[in-house]
């Protein structure tokens, strides 16, 4: 009997904790003697900080410290926070201070911190701290920034611009002059927000014998914080260790970001030797933490009569906010997809990321890819309407066929690397969308509803996603003496299930049921190496390297197994721990027999020629990205009268390769579709004319609710990748991809008897009686 | 505002007493999570509206960061530590949400058992909108509900045909 679990529905080993309130978030961190840190934050969008006086807040009972940027450790001052991603194309690489010392450059940012006994007792010291600010212009938005003579984000610079690329193929100039059409629109996707369930959070320790940090952070990169932390306090590496709690509450990328807080509070407890926890109240989690999503895009297509593209080309200015600390990903990543799953012959794109004076944008779910595929799905729809053709048809004419896979698009990728599609079916991919959603029947539908004096549309959109990015993500194995199996890895989980699936993996390797596996993620002291749990790829590096050390730590057991009991490897059978003879009775060895073994004889030899550790670590390195497709497909009914938008039916039609868990997969898709909802119809940061955000709770910003998300129809398409060994591609951002798209077009099409447009998301009931009410006039 | 403002609160949690003493300004979840260490209750908005704090008081739902600790004295609060039947089994509404892949991170998790707990103690036979009216107070971000939806609807066959 052998052992099957990958391809399965199984149940998740993190849920019954999670069910039974035994869940270990960072605020469920309680360590003895543990102070509690609050942050006076900027409440201008930019100022210069000419004075801080601290006094009455530190004299307040039960303050221990008060810190602004002149108190932290010497090395620190004149520092800034680490520049993750560089890339010769930034201009400027600015990033925080882990408190601001002479300019705040957006609302929230830190400029002191207050550590007590309680959290009550922080907050109240820093209501007392009094800062002076002196106001500054501000730059508001990435359109305005941009323009002769804008206020400038930062006193140090002379204009907006953080950094300015150029990408392109083709012959763009001859492809437009030879085109029998051309069309041009803008498009802006506005801000939104991570808005994880869990805000982010650290807990710091310093331990003063050996001189060394713990630090526990809500976050989905505890490498990337530690390669901060070694860069801020100068310290080797080996002197910080960096956990993500076994529970984190959700990610969706901001929280793979580095954070000003996740230097302070460390700080703070070497200077107290005393462990110090900071829990992200919702406010903060509003002001501070990294957002995405404005990007202004002004896109010209050239077509011929059948609508076949001949080239694309156009501008995108995208919104940096105030710094830059994952450098220009979120926009190269944008210009790299929008021609997503067409041919598209001739492309130049110049894209500019432009400083304002409000938080950072960094990825978060989609990583510019939902803002790029909004602008090409639209572009489409025009393209259709002004040609007569069905919506469906011209996407149809334009997708990569099938049989050109592999399919170098033309773009050089932010790895380096040519952007190849390795393999997918794309005309199948939507076409059996289509089907599913009886698209071709729509019109009959749509026309009877009109006659009942309803208003339905159906919106289509493609998109293709570049997962599971390298350079690598590690996992080593290992047989405990008990016989159980130690699977750890850097990759640290925030809803996604990496226990469950990386389990399944190492458990049909070895034979093994699934809860004979137990699971370290996100800790910097399992496994040497790591990055970060981002760009969905986590199943595709950490994935991979737990089915290779599974299966070089398969091998160590038959060979010590055969050398034990004196056979071939060919004649042993490994089933549930046990390694036995075939075919005969009472012969065998444990798991537990051969690890207790191999601890070990003082004095004594291992057997001949069997190496030491029944251990294997792995790092697999992907070649280049694997690339996700999907089909979405959605049906709306809108209340002109209200605006109000419901969702009838959505259909998503998604190749991630191969499935390591489909019940797992459906849930990212379903919820990655949840995101898109609230891009599409609820999610808008506003912000006033000097920068300052004007909603900061659920009362003003909504997300998505029971009420609002559809039951999503999800086909799969199983199409491996060549360039793993699963053969499995990312699936956590899929589902948020094309939903603003094509629910903006769904939208659209209830509308047509209005001839209304809609080139901005989210589109909010007010928009949609506005755009009528113009209409009509 | 100091320590000063304390008041004793009497109260029962998961059937088991507790006499605490407590600053007015504390909310019935910091003191929950805080004082007598029963994490399980979250926060995740501390402004009353994702519902992940939600927690029964006297058998009816509460946010635990809009109510203050001192508004328990001498009542009873269940939390989701106090669903289980023992240490190493789930209820049925539990079981329901692990078998329908009803939570992803889990963080609203415990808000939701509470408020589906009161709902289908109310409601046994609901419609999958009723179920959908009543979760629209509890926000989750991971799973975009279809899996939540789907184990109130099992948990309440399930809890019909058991005459629980």
């Amino acid at each position: 009997m052998s052992t099957h679990l990958v391809g399965q529905r199984v149940k998740r080993l993190e849920d019954p904790d999670l069910l039974s309130g035994r869940g270990q978030f960072v605020d469920d961190l309680n360590l003895p003697g543990m102070l509690h840190a609050a942050f006076v934050r900027s409440p201008v969008a930019h100022a210069r900080i000419q004075n801080i006086d601290i006094s009455e807040a530190a004299a307040l009972p039960g303050v221990h410290i008060v810190w602004t940027a002149r108190d932290l450790p010497a090395n620190m001052h004149n520092r800034r926070l680490l520049l993750q991603v560089p890339n010769p194309a930034i201009l400027h690489t600015i990033t925080q201070e882990p408190l601001a010392s002479k300019e705040t450059c957006f609302v929230g940012e830190p400029i002191a911190v207050v550590v007590a006994e309680s959290r009550h007792l922080a907050e109240d010291a820093c209501e007392r701290v009094n800062v002076e600010y002196k106001p500054l212009p501000v730059s508001p938005d990435c359109e305005t920034a941009l323009k002769p003579g804008a206020a400038v984000a930062h006193m140090e610079f002379q204009d907006n611009i953080a950094a300015q690329f150029t990408l392109g193929y083709g012959d763009v100039e001859a492809a437009f002059r030879a085109a029998d059409h051309v069309f041009q629109d803008n498009y802006f996707q506005h801000r939104g927000t991570a808005n994880p369930m869990e805000g982010r959070g650290v807990v710091a320790v310093f331990d003063p014998i050996f001189h060394n940090f713990t630090v526990w952070s809500a976050t989905q990169s505890p490498f990337i914080i530690r390669r901060m932390l070694v860069d801020m306090f100068e310290v080797e590496e080996s002197t910080i260790r960096v956990v993500a709690p076994k529970d984190v509450g959700g990610g969706f990328g901001p929280k793979g970001m580095s954070y000003p807080e996740e230097v302070v509070i460390p700080a703070l407890a070497r200077e107290l030797s005393r462990p110090v926890k900071w829990i992200e109240d919702r406010r903060e989690h509003f002001l501070t933490t990294t957002q995405e999503r404005d990007q202004l895009w002004d896109v010209s297509i050239a077509v011929d009569n059948d609508g076949k593209i001949r080239g694309l080309r156009g501008r995108l200015a995208h919104d940096a906010g105030a710094y830059v600390p994952w450098g220009i990903i979120t926009p190269y990543i944008s210009t790299t997809t929008i021609a997503g799953p067409y041919v598209v012959p001739a492309f130049k794109f110049d894209t500019t990321a432009v400083f304002t004076n409000k938080p950072p944008t960094t990825p978060l779910r989609g990583a510019g890819r939902p803002q790029a595929v909004f602008a090409m799905e639209r572009t489409l729809d025009l393209v259709a309407q002004e040609l007569d053709i069905d919506r469906a048809e011209i996407r149809r004419r334009n997708l990569i066929p099938a049989e050109e896979m592999p399919y170098k698009m033309g773009l050089i990728f932010r790895d380096g690397a040519p952007v190849i599609y390795d393999s997918g079916d794309y005309p199948k991919c939507q076409a059996i969308a289509v089907e599913r959603a009886c698209y071709n029947d729509f019109p009959a539908r749509q026309k009877e509803a009109r006659e009942d004096g309803r208003y339905i549309g159906i919106g289509i959109a493609n998109a293709v996603e570049g997962t599971g990015l390298g350079p690598f993500e590690g996992a080593s194995i290992k047989i405990a003496p008990s016989g159980r199996i130690v699977l750890q890895t850097g990759a640290a989980p925030q809803g996604q299930a990496h226990h469950t699936t990386l389990a399944q993996l190492c458990a049909e390797e070895l034979n093994v049921p699934i809860e004979s596996v137990d699971i370290v993620t996100g800790d910097t002291n399992a496994v040497s190496l790591g990055v970060g749990t981002f760009a969905s790829r986590i199943a595709v590096n950490a994935g991979s390297s737990v089915k290779i050390a599974s299966r070089t730590v398969y091998g160590k057991l038959m060979k010590l197994a055969a050398t034990v009991l004196q056979v071939r490897e060919d004649d042993l059978e490994m089933e549930d721990g046990v390694i036995r003879i075939t075919g005969e009775q009472g012969d065998s060895v444990t798991f537990s027999d051969l690890a207790k073994m191999m601890n070990g004889v003082p004095g004594f030899k291992l057997p001949e020629g069997i190496e030491a550790g029944l251990e294997a670590t792995s790092y697999f390195q992907p070649s280049q990205a694997a690339y996700s497709n999907g089909c979405h497909i959605a049906e709306v009914e809108v209340d002109p009268e209200t605006g109000l938008v419901s969702i009838l039916r959505y259909i998503v039609a998604h190749d991630c390769g191969n499935l390591i868990n489909p019940m797992i997969v459906d849930g990212q898709v379903q919820g990655g579709v949840a995101h898109g909802v609230g891009n599409a119809l609820l999610e808008h940061l506003y912000y006033d004319a000097d920068a300052n955000p004007v909603t900061t709770t659920f009362a003003e910003y909504l997300l998505p609710t029971a009420e609002s998300v559809p039951d999503v129809e999800i086909l799969h398409l199983e199409t491996p990748t060549p360039n793993n060994p699963l053969g499995v591609k990312g699936a956590g951002e899929g589902g948020t991809l094309p939903a603003a798209a094509v629910i903006a077009a769904a939208i659209e099409d209830a509308l047509r008897p209005f001839g209304v447009r809609f080139r901005d998301a989210p589109i909010l009931p007010h928009q949609i009686i506005e755009k009528i009410a113009v209409a009509n006039q | 505002m100091t320590d000063g403002d304390m008041h004793e609160v009497s109260l029962t949690v998961n059937g088991v007493q507790y006499d605490e003493t407590v600053e007015s300004r504390w909310s019935l979840a910091d003191f929950l999570r805080h004082k007598l260490r029963l994490t399980g209750t979250h926060l995740g908005c501390e402004h009353g509206v994702c519902g992940a704090c939600t927690v029964l008081l006297n058998g009816r739902s509460v946010r635990g960061c809009l109510t203050l600790a001192v508004q328990a004295n001498e009542k009873s609060v269940e939390t989701v530590e106090g669903l289980a039947p023992t240490e190493t089994e789930l209820n049925v509404l539990q079981q329901a949400f692990w078998e329908n892949h009803g939570l992803q991170c889990g963080f609203c998790t415990p808000g939701i058992l509470m408020t589906l707990t009161e709902f289908l103690r109310d409601n046994p036979d609901p419609s999958e909108t009723e179920v959908r009216e009543a979760l629209s107070g509890n926000i989750c971000r991971c799973t975009g509900y279809q899996g939540i939806v789907a184990a109130a609807m099992d948990a309440a066959e399930k809890l019909r045909n058991s005459g629980q």
